[in-house]
């Protein structure tokens, strides 16, 4: 009887949204009176930062600060139609949405400065900072505001744009099966280090070492923040949590939070995260989903781990010491 | 059912409240009187997201009833900031990226701060076991550590 150590590693591809009708968000944009932007969309920020995204991407299309920007969300009453912030999609769906609406809305707001300034549209730039200027006469400009008091007072325009992203339903060709049932790929690798008692099965976490490729980051605390979270969600999978603790009948079942186990503060994995970036070709400023795939590639990682330390195959989760024992058992037997 | 008077000083302000006897303090903050910082997470003592400061002890504010606080000093996490300013768990929660859905934040502010006005500059395992009956989904409670250990280092800077 002895505490074993193992080693274990996974890596995953991960796509991003999901193919049953299509896959569809809508987006729409407009300035107030001062310049000003909303962003009005029916997609949810559950914590996961989706207004902070979608005003840094709405910001940087149409030429402005990001405190220049209000994100409205998660009215379906009222908003454009989004199919909900899952599978990861928020980011790459809803930021191309956005990116299409806010660039309806900068056309028509350099249309705008350029009637003021008596010059083309096509001239025109943003500096990024609130202001339009003419390329090369920079001198020649029109701060965001006025453009913006000008279209809603004297010149009756709507500085506003629409944005669709959607990705079609993909159905499998008939005689190969193959599809394209989702796009945009992250891609993970885990390699966790384990210690497996034989003699209670108990594992305990050592050292787990994430490398996320999840394209831009396009706000890289709040990436990190996602990953650290997800790497713990990930070992929380692969050893914890279930709704069914240990026992086969439902009746023993857990039948609330009490039940449901989950690592805590003082059970925490040395962990380490590494982002890779590399920009995707149809994400939003080369964003990807790594909203979920954060979680995943711990608990294969994990199993593996298991089965370097003591040579058993754990093939149902969560990965109890009551799973190892009979496994152990099992394994004896033979 | 007959109403029953409770009275308290919540967040350095008399307060006053007719409740159901029996009901819990969580229900009379968040519903009676509009404090809405403590949450409700699990209402039974398990996760800590109702966390209140009672007389100066952490107490979880859903297994309180509210009429046996008549005369005690609550505080809650919408108390801490003083004319706008956070405090400094609130900063330091904020620039060490600590919350995510902010569920448990309110809970974890709450236990963080008895901790460091009791031990000014805690060891991480005194953070840890001071957070330990609070549950967080979504941190991996590594930022949340890292949060109160930034916030003693910034409180022992000003005392300095
Ligand atoms: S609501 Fe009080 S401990 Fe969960
Ligand atoms: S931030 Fe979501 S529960 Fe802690």
């Amino acid at each position: 009887m002895a505490i074993k150590r193992g080693r274990g590693v996974a890596a995953i591809n991960y796509p991003t949204g999901m193919n049953l009708g299509g896959d569809p968000t809508q987006a729409l944009v407009h300035s107030t009176p001062t310049g000003n932007f909303m962003v009005t969309l029916s997609s949810v920020d559950l914590g996961q930062g989706m207004k902070q995204i979608m005003a840094q991407i709405c910001a940087e299309t149409i030429g402005v600060p990001t405190d220049r920007v209000v994100v409205d969300t998660a009215d379906t009453d009222t908003g454009p139609h989004c199919m909900g912030t899952f599978a990861s999609r928020g980011t790459h769906r809803a930021g191309n949405a956005v990116i299409q609406a806010a660039k309806e809305a900068r056309q028509v707001m350099l249309e705008v400065a350029a009637e003021e300034l008596e010059v083309n549209a096509s001239d025109l730039e943003t500096d990024g900072l609130g202001n339009i200027l003419v390329k090369g006469a920079p001198q020649k400009a029109i701060s965001i505001f006025d453009v913006a008091l000008s279209a809603h007072f004297k010149r009756g325009r709507s500085i506003s744009g629409r944005g669709m992203f959607l990705i079609p339903r993909s159905y499998p060709e008939k005689e190969t099966g193959a599809m394209k049932p989702s796009t945009c790929y992250a891609h993970a690798c885990t390699v966790a280090e384990v210690e497996v008692d034989d003699e209670t099965g108990e594992v305990t976490v050592l050292t787990v070492k994430n490398v996320f490729e999840i394209g831009r980051a396009l706000n890289p605390k709040m990436v990190e923040q996602q990953l650290v979270g997800g790497s713990w969600m990930g070992i929380s999978h692969a050893l914890y949590e279930t709704t069914e603790p240990y026992y086969p009948n439902r009746d023993h079942g857990g039948t609330d939070f009490n039940q449901y186990l989950m690592p805590g503060p003082g059970d925490l994995a040395e962990t380490e995260i590494i982002v890779l970036e590399r920009p995707s070709a149809d994400g939003p400023y080369g964003a990807k989903g790594p909203g979920e795939m954060c979680a995943n590639p711990q608990i294969p990682a994990v199993a593996n781990a298991v089965f370097d330390a003591v040579g058993v195959r754990i093939d149902t989760l969560p990965i109890t010491p009551e799973r190892i024992l009979r496994a152990l058992r099992a394994q004896a037997a033979t | 059912m007959a109403k029953v008077p409770v009275q308290f000083t919540l967040n350095g302000s008399e307060t006053a409240e007719f409740i159901d006897s029996g009901s819990t303090l969580l229900h009379a903050l968040r519903d009676k009187i509009g404090d809405t910082s403590p949450k409700g997470g699990c209402h039974q003592g398990t996760c800590g997201a109702c966390s209140v400061i009672i007389d100066g002890e952490l107490r979880l504010s859903c297994l309180t009833l509210a009429e046996n606080c008549n005369g005690t000093a609550i505080t809650t996490t919408s108390g801490l900031s003083e004319g706008g300013v956070l405090h400094p768990l609130q900063r330091a929660f904020l620039d060490a990226f600590a919350s995510q859905c902010g569920f448990c934040t309110p809970g974890m502010i709450m236990a963080a701060k008895v901790l460091l006005d009791h031990t000014p500059n805690p060891s991480r395992d005194e953070v840890v076991q001071a957070l330990s009956g609070n549950i967080c989904r979504c941190t991996g409670y590594e930022p949340i550590i890292q949060a109160v250990l930034l916030a003693a280092r910034a409180n022992s800077q000003n005392a300095a």
